[in-house]
C-alpha cells in the first residue's frame, strides 16, 4: 500500500500583491517504511509541500492521500517535525513529549508508559524531569523526535528538521533520528535544501524547480556500502556522483 | 542581588567540599550585600534625622514642611480618632478592585481581541485614541455619570489601566514564536487549545509586567478619583490637608501612601515566584 499519494498537487497563495503560485502539478507517492528526501532551491514550496501532506494547508487543486485516504485536515497518521525543536520551556522534559497526546486527548497510563520507554530507549529518562534549557542541542532535537512518535504517527513529516543545529551535531543528530525512524519502521518525508544529507539518508530523493515548484526528477538513491546509516552513506563510491547530478539538476546561480 | 547570593549558596550546600577561596568568596558577598542595606537604612535615617533637626532648630518651617515627630503626632491622633485604618483601608480596598478588575478585564479583551481577527482590526483605532487620551480628563463624566463615591474611583482606577494592560498582553501573544502555535495545530490542536497550552504560559512574563505596571497606575487612578470626589481614603487627606494647610497631614498621608504601594508591589513579585516555584520553574 502507498503511505502516501499526492496527485495532481497545485498550491496558489492569495495576497493583495497578486497571486503566488507556490506549487504546480505535483505526483509522486511514497511507500511504507520509505525515507524519501526533497530538495529543491530555497523558496520552491518544499515545506508548504510538507503543510499540505500534513493537511495544515489545503491544495488549491490536486487531492493527497494518507494510506488511501483522502487528507482533509491534520491527521494522527502524520507526524510533523519542524526546524527548531520548539519544547515548551516552561514544561519539563516528560510533559513536553506528551504534548501532542494531550492536545489529542489521549494521555492514559499507558501511553505515559509507552512515552516513558523511549526515554529510556533513547537515553533521556534521566532527564525526563529538567526542562529543555537543561539539554544539549541534540538531545533536545531527539526530545521532539520522541513528542512526535508518541502520538504514533505511521509517517514522519521532517521540515529541515536538522538545520538549526550546527554542523557537527547535525551529523550526530541526522545519524541518530535516521536510526530511531528506521528502528521504528516508520516512513519518513524529509526537506531539506542539504543535497548531502538528502543523499546520505534517502531511498529516493525528489528534486523540485524554482517556483512555482514542480518535480523536476527523482532518483533511487542506490549507494554500495554495507551499513546504510547516514554517516557511512557518505563513503559510499556513488555518493559524490549522486551528488554532482543532483547539484546540476538544482541549478542554483549566485 | 539577594537572589544570587541565595543560589550560590543553595547549590554550594548541594556539593560536599567547599574551597577555602569559595568560602571566602561568599563572606564578601556577604559583606556586600550588609555594606549596601546598611548604607540604604543610614540615607534614610539621615533624611528623617536631617528634616526633624533642620524644623527643630527652624532653618525650615515646619508649618511647610512638616516634620517627622509632627507626622507621628499625627500618626497617633488619627489612630485615637478612630479613622487612621479606615483612611488606609479604604484606599487600599479601591486600589485592590481596581487593580484586578483592570488586570483580569485587560487579559479577557486582549484574549477577545487575539481570538478574533476582525474584532481586532475593527478596535485598533479605538484603542490607539483611548491609549493617547489621558484618562484623567474622563473624571468629571464618571462622576457625573456614576456619581462621587468609591464607585466612581474604581472606574477610574480601570481606565488608566485597562487600555494599557490589554496592549501589552496583546502584545505578549503577537511575540509568540508563531511555529510554537504551528505545532499545537499539527497535533490537531484546537483555537482555546493554542491558548491554554502556548499562549498563556508563554506569556507569563508580560502578564505579570503588566500587573508591576498595573499597581503604580492602580494608584495613580485611586488618589486622581480621590482628589475629584471621596469623603475618605489615603487621597482625600491629602486634598483636604493641603486645603487647611496641614501639611502633617499631606505629609504624613504620602509616606503612608509610598509604604502601601511598596507592599503592594512587593506582592506582585512574590505572587510571581510563587508562580514560578509552582510550575518548578525556579
Amino acid at each position: 500500500m502507498k503511505a502516501v499519494e499526492v496527485r495532481d498537487v497545485g498550491m496558489t497563495y492569495q495576497s493583495a500583491n497578486g497571486e503566488i503560485h507556490a506549487l504546480e502539478n505535483i505526483n509522486f507517492t511514497v511507500s511504507e517504511g520509505e525515507f524519501v528526501c526533497i530538495v529543491g532551491p530555497s523558496g520552491c514550496g518544499k515545506s508548504t509541500l510538507l503543510s499540505l501532506i500534513s493537511g495544515l494547508l489545503t491544495p488549491t487543486s490536486g487531492n493527497i492521500f494518507l494510506q488511501g485516504e483522502k487528507i482533509t485536515g491534520p491527521s494522527r497518521k502524520t507526524g510533523y517535525m519542524l526546524q527548531k525543536d520548539h519544547l515548551f520551556e516552561w514544561r519539563t522534559i516528560l510533559k513536553n513529549i506528551l504534548l501532542g497526546v494531550e492536545i489529542q486527548k489521549a494521555l492514559t497510563p499507558e501511553i505515559k508508559e509507552k512515552a516513558i520507554m523511549f526515554l529510556e530507549t533513547y537515553g533521556l529518562f534521566e532527564f525526563r524531569n529538567k526542562y529543555p534549557d537543561q539539554l544539549s542541542g541534540g538531545m533536545r532535537q531527539r526530545a521532539a523526535l520522541i513528542r512526535t512518535l508518541v502520538t504514533d504517527p505511521q509517517i514522519l513529516l521532517l521540515d529541515e528538521a536538522f538545520s538549526a543545529l550546527d554542523y557537527q551535531t547535525r551529523l550526530a543528530v541526522s545519524d541518530d533520528i535516521y536510526a530511531i525512524i528506521k528502528k521504528e519502521k516508520k516512513t519518513a518525508i524529509l526537506v531539506t535544501h542539504d543535497i548531502a544529507e538528502a543523499i546520505s539518508m534517502a531511498d529516493r530523493v525528489l528534486v523540485m524547480s524554482h517556483r512555482p515548484g514542480t518535480i523536476k526528477n527523482i532518483y533511487d538513491i542506490l549507494l554500495t556500502c554495507h551499513d546504510h546509516t547516514p554517516m557511512h552513506s557518505r563513503e559510499a563510491p556513488e555518493f559524490r556522483h549522486y551528488f554532482h547530478e543532483i547539484w546540476k539538476e538544482l541549478d542554483i546561480h549566485v | 542581588m539577594s537572589d544570587n547570593t541565595l543560589k550560590i549558596s543553595s547549590s554550594v550546600a548541594q556539593e560536599k567540599f567547599i574551597s577555602e577561596e569559595h568560602t571566602r568568596y561568599l563572606s564578601q558577598l556577604k559583606r556586600e550585600k550588609m555594606t549596601i542595606r546598611f548604607t540604604q537604612l543610614l540615607i534614610l535615617l539621615l533624611i528623617f534625622g536631617l528634616w526633624e533637626i533642620l524644623a527643630q532648630t527652624r532653618i525650615i518651617d515646619p508649618f511647610i514642611t512638616s516634620q517627622p515627630s509632627r507626622m507621628i503626632q499625627t500618626i497617633e491622633n488619627l489612630y485615637e480618632q478612630g479613622v487612621l485604618f479606615q483612611h488606609i483601608g479604604i484606599t487600599c480596598l479601591e486600589t485592590i478592585i481596581g487593580f484586578l478588575l483592570g488586570t483580569i478585564l485587560g487579559v479577557l479583551i486582549a484574549i477577545a481581541l487575539w481570538w478574533s481577527n476582525f474584532l481586532a482590526k475593527v478596535s485598533e483605532p479605538y484603542l490607539v485614541v483611548l491609549n493617547s487620551l489621558p484618562k484623567i480628563a474622563l473624571g468629571p463624566v464618571f462622576i457625573v455619570w456614576i456619581g462621587a463615591g468609591p464607585v466612581a474611583i474604581i472606574v477610574m482606577t480601570l481606565a488608566i489601566s485597562l487600555i494599557v494592560t490589554i496592549l501589552e498582553v496583546l502584545n505578549g501573544f503577537m511575540g509568540i514564536d508563531k511555529e510554537k502555535i504551528k505545532l499545537v495545530q499539527i497535533f490537531g490542536g484546537s483555537k482555546s487549545q493554542v491558548l491554554t497550552k502556548v499562549l498563556l504560559p508563554a506569556s507569563f512574563p508580560n502578564i505579570i509586567n503588566a500587573l508591576k505596571v498595573n499597581v503604580g497606575l492602580s494608584w495613580v487612578g485611586v488618589i486622581v478619583g480621590e482628589f475629584l470626589v471621596s469623603k475618605a481614603g489615603l487621597g482625600y487627606l491629602i486634598v483636604y490637608g493641603g486645603q487647611v494647610f496641614k501639611l502633617d497631614l499631606v505629609m504624613t498621608s504620602v509616606v503612608i501612601l509610598g509604604i502601601a504601594a511598596t507592599i503592594m508591589y512587593q506582592g506582585v513579585i512574590y505572587f510571581e515566584r510563587f508562580v514560578l516555584r509552582k510550575s518548578g520553574l525556579i
